[in-house]
């Protein structure tokens, strides 16, 4: 790497921090734009209350100050890494994030590397059987999963492989209950992953196909692919070297995004699966009213999205050397 | 797994498990759904049901209640009121010991109700306005002094309401952040082993449980799993032996009822008798009018919802007091359903149309449906109805700021007039910021002075007396529209043996549960 490229990250990297805060501000108000506050919620789950239990709960969240004040003290901790307690769980929110992270990276990982291999191993043969049966039951089959909700695929998908048949495990991460270590226990996760996974990675699977078919048909068409072939290379060798690296571009992009989405992408398919990630963690949270741990998941998301954009882009020029890094 | 149905013989079988009861097993594992996930285990603390639902296996109060809510020992082995009424001893028991090996005393319950409870709990502080001193004579002996005979008192030892906290872990500290709320420290037959978040609560037997020969089961793993379908599809599968009340969709109890091997029962829920019922917002508009309100208690068909949409399981409430709520009045009038006599009492008043706002609870399907149900039933006399549709904050929000014409609601009833009737209805309790006072706005000087009264009464002959008369003047007043009196089934795997032995049911059920093997 050379210096340019290094000056163009920092200076990528001051400007994400940047970025971050403003989006940390917009969200501190755009949360409390939203009727209720945490104090009510816990009341109304209480069952029972009176002026005094909401006024200590207010003054232990903080929130009896003005919001300027709030605003000042939230963004002055962030700048000191402090994302401060959740007023429903009494843990400080970075505890409670970093204790669902694995789980979901887990989960959306793995998710992300199967729809990228699959989608586009499918759009490649899809490509290259152009107009023969192969190619119609690929875009068949994605445009299905591309159209599907993902709650009914992932109910259905629980209903068969864990009711009828019964081959796969419908909830949770882990067997409970067994002391498993190991191999085992390794065997035990991989098996609850599989129905999870495959459900939130069809649908960028299908994406993935059908982007990948129609970036390699039309670039199969150019003419430095017809020199290719002319020079008398052998198809596969055009496909792999010319064809597919070519191509494979908005791929990219597309990856850059789903990447995004690593963190809180996965609510509906970690509550259909019991998955205890931190989708759920931000869902819950929303309608709890959660502001601190809210934000928290907040913040976290928009730093990966920050961060997998400028991924995006450093891979973009390792893929085609043509593309340059400079501000 | 077995997708075979055997029909109604499965509904006996709860009954049969009674009939010939066992010799009772140790051992084994039960797996239970938690829904939705609480936000802590420190029961008395935080008010929610589920807190109370794994922390009562954790926690207890000095007494125990049956389904007909007369008190039984538990930390307390006897207890005695004088004759006035205004003193009461309680007695402990020995050799309890707490989950971390330090006796239990009287210096812990004189703290937990002296201290920590007052403020902690708000439900449980209004009824300590009664008791003006709390002292322990020696170290298995604990006083209650109160200033009047306050009739409901015995009732305030269930493990919600006045749950024992360990002194020498909680006093002096700051208790809602002490570092044992997240690892608490009970008497109860069941200590926590370990939470992960998301996924399950674990709780192991309490080896030195002070109650000899229980519990039987070894392990409770709590499951958290925040789909209603999956819940389903958990106990389908085995997974899971017990769906406590309300954890799954109406919709889907009679498929899963059926199944082999599968019992459900509807007791467990009379200390609550959770009361359904609209708030009537009696400041404005057409609800200010009580011929109006009578009109939209003869226009609901509520046996109709009751059978469709609860599945038969239930009661039609007629009145604020529930039937299994001490003082309830079994010659109360009831409101039929007449749709021609509702429209009559609107012609009477000169109903103008003005449309109301009907909001529904923010609590699953079944709630959208009654919602949906009610507004055609207005409908249908004339009553122009508007459905607004809000999450849980926003419906708080909503009805403690009065914001609503109808709401609906449900209401705990806690075993006495005195701790969960009177609050909806007096006018002291007229106060914004909260969805569960007298949310409705109604003020009748007469229902004042009967509640205050009927509380302090001695003895409960001089009570019933009282809430009798209460109860006739509400009915004709209908400050809100009563629904149902619910009842939650809990779903269970017919291998668990003798669940509900309570009147708060699944809350302290596994100190005395054991599996059939």
């Amino acid at each position: 790497m050379n210096l340019q490229t290094l000056l163009y990250i920092g200076g990528r990297l001051i400007k994400g921090v940047i970025i971050l805060l403003i989006i940390a501000v917009f969200n501190f108000f755009l949360i409390r734009a939203a009727p209720g506050d945490p104090a009510k919620v816990m009341a109304g789950e209480a069952g029972a209350t009176d002026e005094v239990f909401l006024q200590q709960l207010r003054e232990q969240f903080g929130l009896d100050q003005p919001l300027y004040y709030q605003l000042w003290v939230y963004i002055s901790n962030l700048l000191h890494f402090d994302m401060g307690m959740s007023y429903r769980q009494n843990i400080p929110v970075f505890d409670l994030i970093m204790d669902r992270l694995p789980a979901t990276l887990l989960l959306t990982g793995t998710a992300f590397l199967l729809s990228i291999a699959l989608g586009v191993l499918a759009g490649v043969i899809a490509s290259v059987n152009y107009k023969k049966w192969v190619d119609s039951l690929i875009t068949i089959l994605s445009l299905i999963f591309y159209a599907t909700p993902l709650f009914w695929l992932a109910i259905m998908a629980s209903l068969f492989f864990s009711v009828y048949l019964g081959w796969l495990p419908g909830f949770g991460m882990e067997t409970v209950g067994v002391e498993l270590s190991g191999w085992d226990r390794v065997i035990d996760i991989a098996l609850h992953l599989v129905l999870p996974a495959t459900t939130l990675g069809l649908f960028f699977t299908a994406v993935y196909a059908r982007m990948t078919r129609t970036s390699m048909i039309e670039t199969s068409r150019l003419d430095f692919v017809k020199t290719a072939i002319a020079k008398g290379m052998t198809p596969s060798r055009v496909t792999r070297k010319h064809v597919l690296r070519n191509a494979l571009l908005p791929v990219i992009t597309l990856a850059g995004i789903q990447a995004g989405q690593l963190i809180g992408g996965a609510v509906l398919t970690e509550t259909v699966f019991a998955w205890p990630g931190i989708g759920r963690l931000m869902f819950e949270a929303l309608f709890q009213r959660d502001y601190n741990l809210l934000l928290g998941v907040f913040f976290i998301s928009s730093a990966m999205v920050v961060l997998f954009n400028l991924i995006t882009d450093v891979i973009y020029c390792v893929v085609d050397p043509r593309i340059e890094l400079s501000k | 797994m077995k997708k075979i149905s055997v029909g109604a013989s499965v509904a006996c079988l709860v009954l049969a498990a009674n009939v010939y009861a066992a010799e009772p097993k140790d051992g084994g594992a039960i797996n239970v759904v938690v829904q939705p996930e609480p936000p802590s285990l420190m029961i008395g603390m935080y008010s929610n049901g589920t807190t109370q639902q794994v922390g009562g296996n954790i926690f207890e109060g000095l007494l125990r209640y049956d389904k007909e809510l007369n008190p039984h020992p538990l930390l307390a082995k006897s207890w005695e009121n004088s004759e006035d009424g205004k003193t009461w001893t309680f007695h402990l028991e020995k050799d309890v010991l707490w989950h971390d090996g330090k006796p239990f005393t009287s210096a812990d319950v004189v703290f937990s109700v002296d201290k920590m409870l007052r403020k902690t709990n708000a439900r449980l502080r209004t009824s300590l306005e009664f008791v003006e001193s709390i002292s322990a004579p020696d170290d298995y002996t604990v006083v209650f002094k109160l200033n009047k005979p306050f009739g409901p008192f015995i009732r305030l030892f269930e493990v919600g309401t006045m749950p024992m906290y360990p002194k020498h872990i909680y006093a002096g500290t700051d208790y809602k952040i002490n570092p044992a709320n997240q690892h608490p420290i009970g008497t109860g037959p069941f200590k926590f082993v370990e939470w992960k978040k998301g996924s399950y609560i674990h709780l192991t037997k309490n080896d030195h449980y002070h109650v000899s020969g229980l519990p039987h089961i070894n392990d409770l793993y709590w499951h958290v799993i925040p789909d209603a379908a999956s819940r389903a599809v958990a106990f389908e599968t085995g997974k899971i032996d017990v769906l406590p009340g309300g954890s799954v969709e109406n919709f889907d109890v009679p498929r899963l009822t059926e199944l082999d091997n599968t019992c459900v029962t509807t007791d467990g829920w009379e200390f609550f008798s959770p009361h359904s019922l609209l708030w009537l917002n009696n400041r404005q508009g057409p609800m200010a009018d009580k011929r109006f309100r009578q009109a939209v208690m003869y226009a609901m068909d509520r046996e109709f919802a009751k059978n469709v949409l609860w599945n038969g399981f239930g009661k039609v409430a007629n009145g604020p007091v529930g039937s299994k709520t001490k003082f309830y009045d079994k010659s109360l009038p009831n409101y039929e359903y007449d749709p021609a006599k509702a429209k009559k009492l609107l012609k009477e008043m000169g109903y103008d149309g003005t449309p109301v706002r009907l909001l529904p609870m923010p609590y699953g399907e079944t709630w959208q449906r009654w919602a949906e149900v009610v507004k055609q039933n207005l409908e249908e006399v004339g009553i122009k109805t508007k459905m607004v549709s809000t999450d849980v904050a926003g419906w708080n929000q909503k009805v403690a700021d009065w914001d609503y014409d109808i709401s609906f609601t449900y209401l705990y009833q806690y075993g006495d007039p005195a701790l969960g009737v009177s609050r909806n209805y007096i006018s002291s309790n007229i106060s914004k910021g909260s969805s569960w006072n007298n949310v409705e706005g109604y003020e009748n000087a007469q229902v004042d002075k009967l509640f205050a009264e009927a509380a302090v009464a001695f003895p409960d002959s001089k009570r019933q007396e009282l809430y009798s008369k209460v109860q006739r003047q509400l009915v004709e007043d209908v400050p809100v529209a009563w629904l149902m009196e619910l009842e939650f089934p809990t779903i269970y795997n017919c291998k668990v043996q003798n669940l509900i032995d309570s009147g708060i049911g699944i809350n302290d059920a596994f100190g005395t549960a054991w599996i059939k093997q």
